[in-house]
């Protein structure tokens, strides 16, 4: 055996020796996967409604028979104007919808003229606006399309991802996470862990490459995410239905380049720490952090203030993510996300670069 | 050619901000010699390793490894020492087997192919060979490190405090396996805390903060001691070392063992001291003159550097 693989296969012993370690780098991608998948979503379902009706007529028999009867929404039942304020600090509801006192006579001047007053009013618990929002939009669609003229309502089509599952957004948000969590912080604390325990300067005082010392600690935290990376696909198309139409070739190859590049701060972040806390901590700040705030998983890079856009661009996950959104959602092919894959390339290449003139074969 | 020296080392200075790690350190190391560095902690025996295995670069300098400059050549002497540090640094998490074939593998070896060398080590801990390094006693940790360090036939040995933390048994036998292998004709580099365990090296250099006191061979180190030493011992040991510190013809006084040892001038008579100590409350006090150990060496040169 020569010393490289053997360098490979005491690696492997390392991590297999470690259940614990492996079973967070082997679990967290799924438990990851269905959390986000399942329970975290910012779908709103079971939106409380409570009615209030000055005058039951056929047709607000009519709506509210059509609120009761929406999966998305729980039926309170009618209750009085002036309880509205209770009910809702309550909790006991969401929304309110207040029909107006002559809603029938109302219903009818839209009808004729297409304008009119106010037939119905929502009232809202603004206090979670996701809420509020996605409720308001959901009432309007319930009670108001068909009642107003159906005319003047736009008719939306929700493109890509008609349901707008929110987990179809989350799935190359973990990708763009889960990569650097395991080859960036776990290969740069394995590197770190060496040094701590003294075995670095046994392992430099020999014939071997520094180079090749860590490139074969890296083999086997590349291959632990060519197996993440497959469990991660299988299960965002068989268990949450993310259709996956664009290239797959292209999916796998980006993110390829996606680990390397992690690897490669792993890399860079053992040749500044020598505790494997420090390496954790630099791992978090320079990694974690950015990626959930900056790279779009959870705040969209549109929304962004100007001065931070710029910040986001230097963030890799930004582009993996953008790259596998298109190519797992809208479904568009290789070329479509080439811009991002060169910029990965470029990007992995400098942090090898800069790793590497880092890198001390002396302590 | 063979080159005379296995190691040579000329003016060595290493700074760490403002402590002076080593200073103008120089010594020569013959083939085939067991040389030893005595000191205690923070004499910079790690940090002269370290520079001698080029993990660290020198300020000042120069130093050969089997007539391989330090600097300029480093690869080639990673590639022919064995080095063993002084914190135990294998794998805890593989077998003794393991660990054995990986260090056999990084230099390029198998593990048969040099068993000879490190078979009356090996065999001591082979029987448990499928254990973990990281659930073996001190001692076994230890003859499993050397193990390791000699697995691919270096030429020079580096053994920086390998008898650190180690029990007294297992330390005596540690050095009888040095002396089987430099029966072998291995140079080896070795430091130790322990002035006892400098009578078993060829030579020895006695350090202290950076610099080197004196070196030459353990028993010209006694022969050389000029000073009249005596062992001291009374029922009061502590309130004694009192005493003796008081008195004028008096030069070093210090706790060793059963005795306590006192270095004294030309003025120095034992039995007046003798007499001064028992009128003043001490009992049964022995006054004997003693041979010197190594220890008094090194604290006799310590006082005259101070």
């Amino acid at each position: 055996m020569t010393g490289f693989t053997s360098f490979v296969k005491k690696e492997t012993l390392h991590i297999l020796r470690d259940p614990r370690t492996m079973l967070i780098a082997l679990l967290m991608p799924v438990v990851q996967i269905l959390l986000f998948g399942f329970a975290i979503s910012t779908e709103v379902n079971n939106i409380n409604v409570a009615v209030v009706v000055p005058h039951w007529s056929e047709s607000v028999r009519q709506s509210v028979e059509k609120l009761s009867s929406n999966p998305y929404i729980t039926y309170q039942g009618a209750i009085e104007q002036g309880e509205i304020d209770q009910y809702m600090r309550s909790g006991k509801c969401d929304a309110v919808v207040v029909f107006s006192n002559d809603f029938d006579k109302v219903l009818s001047e839209w009808k004729q003229n297409g304008t009119g007053e106010n037939a119905m009013q929502f009232v809202m618990d603004a206090s979670n606006t996701n809420l509020a929002q996605l409720g308001s939009g959901y009432l309007t669609n319930i009670l108001a399309v068909d009642q107003m003229s159906s005319d003047m309502m736009p008719e939306i089509h929700m493109l890509f991802n008609p349901q707008m599952k929110s987990s179809f957004n989350f799935v190359p948000g973990i990708m763009g996470m889960i990569f650097i969590l395991i080859c960036g912080i776990l290969t740069s604390v394995s590197i770190v862990r060496e040094k701590e325990t003294g075995t670095m300067d046994v392992l430099l005082v020999s014939p071997v490459r520094p180079l090749r010392i860590i490139l074969a600690k890296m083999i086997p935290y590349f291959a632990l995410s060519c197996i993440n990376l497959t469990s991660i696909l299988l299960l965002a198309h068989y268990v949450l239905e993310v259709p996956m139409s664009g290239n797959l070739g292209a999916i796998i190859v980006i993110s390829l380049v996606y680990i390397a590049l992690a690897l490669a701060l792993g890399l860079l972040v053992s040749t500044i720490a020598k505790k494997q806390v420090v390496a954790l901590l630099i791992s978090a700040a320079i990694m974690l952090m950015p990626i959930v705030f900056l790279s779009g998983i959870i705040f969209p890079v549109e929304n962004m203030p100007d001065v931070i856009k710029p910040i986001s661009a230097i963030i890799p996950a930004r582009w993996y993510i953008d790259a596998m959104r298109k190519l797992m959602i809208q479904g568009i092919g290789f070329v479509g996300v080439l811009k991002d894959f060169i910029i990965l390339c470029v990007m992995t290449i400098a942090i090898i670069g800069i790793a590497l003139k880092n890198f001390k074969d002396k302590i | 050619m063979t080159i005379e020296k296995a190691i040579e080392v000329n003016g060595l200075s290493k700074s760490f901000g403002t402590v002076k790690a080593l200073d103008k350190v120089s010594f020569d190391v013959q083939r085939g010699e067991t040389f030893g560095l005595i000191g205690p902690d923070g004499a910079g025996k790690t940090t002269l390793f370290k520079i001698l295995v080029t993990l660290l670069d020198t300020d000042e300098g120069t130093a050969t490894v089997d007539g391989l400059d330090i600097g300029r050549d480093y690869r080639a002497i990673r590639a022919r020492v064995g080095y063993m540090p002084g914190r135990f640094s294998l794998y805890s998490d593989l077998t003794i087997e393991e660990n054995m074939e990986f260090f056999a593998n990084l230099f390029g070896v198998s593990v048969e192919q040099n068993y000879d060398l490190v078979a009356p080590i090996y065999s001591q801990i082979e029987p448990f060979k499928k254990r973990r390094a990281g659930r073996l006693s001190g001692g076994m940790k230890q003859k499993l490190a050397l193990s390791c360090a000699l697995i691919h036939k270096p030429s020079v040995l580096f053994l920086d405090e390998p008898t650190t933390g180690v029990d007294a048994v297992s330390r005596s036998e540690f050095w009888d396996m040095l002396h089987n292998l430099k029966k072998q004709g291995l140079s080896i580099l070795v430091s130790t805390p322990y002035m006892d365990e400098a009578s078993r090296c060829d030579r020895i250099a006695l350090c202290n903060s950076g610099k080197i006191l004196d070196i030459d061979t353990p028993s010209n180190m006694v022969k050389k001691f000029d000073g009249n030493l005596y062992g001291i011992k009374s029922k009061e040991m502590y309130s004694l070392l009192k005493a003796l510190r008081g008195d004028k013809t008096i030069i070093n006084s210090y706790t060793a063992g059963e005795f306590h040892h006192l270095l004294a001038d030309n003025g120095f008579d034992a039995e007046r001291l003798k007499q001064e100590l028992t009128s003043s409350g001490h009992k049964d006090v022995e006054i004997k003159p003693i041979v010197p150990l190594i220890e008094d060496v090194f604290i006799k040169l310590l006082s005259n550097e101070r």
